[in-house]
């Protein structure tokens, strides 16, 4: 890992987090978090429910309502938090959702083809015409198994939960970014689709691309392996590992994490 | 800094783009209604005693008649004495070839996307231009009447063609027939007139382009359009006029009758002036649009993109009298800021085996108030008579509502009917999916919107398919923050 480290020093971290404050309806979740993650890395984030593992994927996107009262985030040496959810789209941030929203009459093709085209066109790259774009579909589908008839769908429209989150992973593919946040991405999922939606993100690992994943269970490091675990407790990283970590952290929980009570209680 | 939430009520300033008023001096009558105007606007017309005594039956039984108040809108008292029923560009009168029309004339419908040369863009397309009370101009006349068709102003066929006007006028809308359609009848100024001889199929697309353009004036135009034996035609209205912080009333009357096996497809792309972001000003637009498929299996469907109006009160109807006879309605319509709309439609069976589609997506955006009224009626003759509705609303905020009022009546017991009906809400968690996919919210909501409507939008002549789109981004322009 260290060798890793000192490669990465010429160029700026692809993600920088530092002393990250975030609240959401008022109710503070994050309190201070630091992370750093460099391109070709895989980072697993950790924790029980609460600790505020969704809310860093959201406030890394952009989401709405997820205020930040502190702390700083650079992306590509660039500060982040300024850049509209959009913008960060197309400077190459993906979310793939927990909860993929489903979007009646508006076919996955279609709005994959308008999300990649307004990404080219940031980048000053030409549009991509319905030829090329559909071989690149057809290219691409094979990778999470996605069946040619959900491409044609309405995006998400009665799709299972597994085809949901294939559908999430088929559109990183498609879409190309350079940071991959992935929440929770197997929740949901039984054992098979577990197993497809890893081997679609492990063929999408690269040198330069980076990928968080925010994971309540350690199953999915089995089938993804990180370069780095961080357990996130009570919105701060508590403890930071290799692969490890999360097998420490499956046989005993997370209860010895827990901060010590106060005295007298 | 955080990204502020999306506020799906927060209502940007919406850009009306044909709110300009054009700078022509026109003859006008004083404001007011009376049986001299009603004479006045006959003899400014030179027309035949037979449809000046029309006119006064029908302005004689309108003051017999009640505003109707069962529509779900909300407007002030109309003062029917302030408003001037006649009002025309000065020029040359009669039928007018394209080089004697006004330049400024030329130049309005230029600006409006509706070039009247007939080299220009829209050269498929027959063009009759309405301005205020009168006809200015028809193109494609000469290649149109090689195939017999008649297409001119309705001036001008009750000139040409008395025998045909008489024939048809208030056979499909009776004089009688309501408020708004009966002051149409006695006060109506222009509109235009269609006639499709039997067999003939109409070489390109027919439309009328109306405009408001003087202020306190309403339009009163009236449509009439017969499809003989075996005769398709498809036919087009656009509307616009200018911002102007008074309420205008355009009380419109359509009548199409299709005989036997003859198709007529009428779309109107509707996009008067709402009025602005506060309810200030646009237009009242109630409109009595009725077609009779009077021959056997005989066509008629209606396309309507309303995007406009302060007020849309209009139910395009189809009257299904021939056997095996069919009628089609396919609405989108938008109501944002505080624009109200009540339409829907009307479907009377009476033939056998007479069929029926309804397609109605309403979409509501800011305070605007968006209500389906549909009567789906089988008469006791009509066997084996068929009807699919399906109504779907479509919300953007939490300020807007969405109504539907079906109504069915059935007296045969072998019809089958089928309705479907679903609201649903364009969501901040949706608009952030594309926003995190690289889209803006304006394109989230343009996508969602247009899928919305896709059903409906296939069925627009393909010019205006594009057209209508862009008018709905128009439209909604700023309805998410």
């Amino acid at each position: 890992m260290a060798e890793r480290r000192g490669v990465g020093r010429a160029e700026p971290a692809m993600l920088e987090v530092c002393n990250l404050h975030a609240s959401v309806g008022g109710n503070t979740i994050l309190r201070g978090v630091d992370l750093t993650v460099k391109a070709g890395e895989v980072h697993a984030i950790m924790g029980p429910n609460g600790s505020g593992k969704s809310t860093l994927a959201h406030v890394l996107a952009g989401r709405p309502g997820y205020e930040v009262t502190g702390g700083h985030v650079l992306y590509k040496g660039r500060d982040l938090l300024v850049l509209a959810p959009e913008e960060r789209a197309r400077e190459g941030v993906f979310l793939a959702f927990q909860y993929p929203v489903e979007i009646p009459g508006v076919s996955n093709v279609y709005f994959l083809k308008a999300a990649l085209n307004s990404i080219r066109k940031h980048r000053g790259e030409p549009e991509l015409d319905a030829m090329d774009f559909l071989s690149l579909v057809k290219d691409k589908a094979k990778l999470v198994d996605i069946e040619e008839s959900l491409v044609k769908r309405p995006v998400n429209e009665g799709f299972s939960g597994g085809e949901k989150k294939r559908n999430e992973i088929f559109q990183m593919a498609i879409l190309d970014p350079a940071l991959a946040i992935l929440d929770e991405t197997d929740s949901g999922l039984d054992i098979d689709a577990l197993r497809v939606v890893a081997g679609g993100v492990n063929q999408l690992r690269s040198p330069e691309r980076a990928m968080v994943l925010v994971t309540h269970y350690q199953r999915l490091l089995d089938y993804i392996v990180p370069d780095f675990v961080h357990v996130l407790l009570d919105g701060r990283i508590v403890r930071s590992g290799g692969k490890e970590l999360a097998e420490e952290l499956e046989a005993r929980g997370y209860e010895w994490l827990q901060p010590a009570p106060a005295p007298g209680r | 800094m955080s990204t502020d939430p999306i506020n799906v009520q927060a209502l940007a300033e919406r850009e009306y783009r044909a709110g300009f008023v054009t700078d022509i001096e026109s003859e006008a009558i004083p404001a007011g209604l009376s049986e001299d105007v009603v004479r006045l606007i006959s003899t400014k017309k030179s027309e035949p005693e037979w449809l000046l005594d029309w006119r006064l039956k029908a302005y004689r039984h309108w003051l017999t008649m009640k505003e109707p108040e069962w529509a779900n809108v909300r407007y002030g008292p109309i003062d029917y004495q302030a408003i001037v029923y006649y009002s025309a560009p000065k020029q040359n009168k009669g039928p007018k070839s394209l080089d004697e029309v006004d330049p400024k004339l030329l130049e309005t419908y230029e600006k409006l996307g509706v070039p009247l040369h007939e080299r220009a863009k829209l050269a498929g397309v027959a063009v009759d231009a309405v301005f205020d009370s009168v006809s200015v101009a028809t193109t494609f006349r000469a290649k149109l009447e090689e195939a017999g068709i008649v297409f001119c102003s309705f001036s001008e066929a009750v000139q040409k063609h008395p025998e045909l006007v008489r024939k048809w006028l208030g056979s499909v809308v009776p004089y009688t027939d309501n408020y708004f359609a009966t002051l149409n009848s006695a006060v109506f100024s222009d509109g235009s007139f269609c006639y499709i001889p039997r067999g003939v199929r109409c070489p390109m697309e027919l439309s009328t382009y109306f405009r408001i353009n003087a202020a306190n004036t309403g339009q009163f135009e009236r449509t009439l359009i017969v499809a003989e034996e075996g005769a398709y035609v498809s036919y087009l209205e656009g509307c616009t006029a200018p911002i102007r912080d008074e309420n205008q009333l355009h009380a419109a009357v359509v009548e199409l009758v299709a005989l036997d096996r003859a198709q007529i497809k009428y779309s109107t792309v509707q996009n008067w002036y709402p009025g602005d972001k506060e309810g200030k000003g646009g237009i009242y637009n109630f409109v009595t649009k009725r077609g009779k498929c009077q021959g056997r299996g005989s066509k008629i469907s209606w396309t309507q993109v309303e995007t406009g109006s302060a007020i849309t009160w209009k139910y395009p109807s189809c009257i299904l009298q021939g056997d095996d006879s069919v009628g089609e309605f396919y609405s989108v319509a938008v109501t944002n800021n505080y624009q109200q709309a009540d339409t829907g439609t009307k479907m009377i069976h009476l033939g056998k085996n007479t069929k029926s589609t309804i397609v109605s997506k309403g979409i509501s955006a800011g305070h605007g108030q968006n209500t389906y009224r549909g009567l789906v009626r089988i008469g006791k003759a009509a066997e084996n008579s068929r009807n699919y509705s399906q109504c779907d609303s479509l919300l953007l905020g939490d300020k807007c509502g969405a109504h539907t009022f079906p109504y069915i009546e059935v007296l045969n017991s072998t019809a089958q009917m089928e309705h479907e009906a679903s609201t649903s809400k364009i969501g901040e968690d949706q608009v952030f999916y594309f926003q995190q996919r690289g889209l803006s919210a304006e394109d989230a909501v343009n996508m969602i919107v247009n899928g919305f409507c896709k059903e409906v939008f296939q069925e627009l002549p393909m010019e205006f398919a594009v057209e209508a789109q862009k008018l709905l981004g128009v439209t909604l322009e700023g309805s998410v923050g």
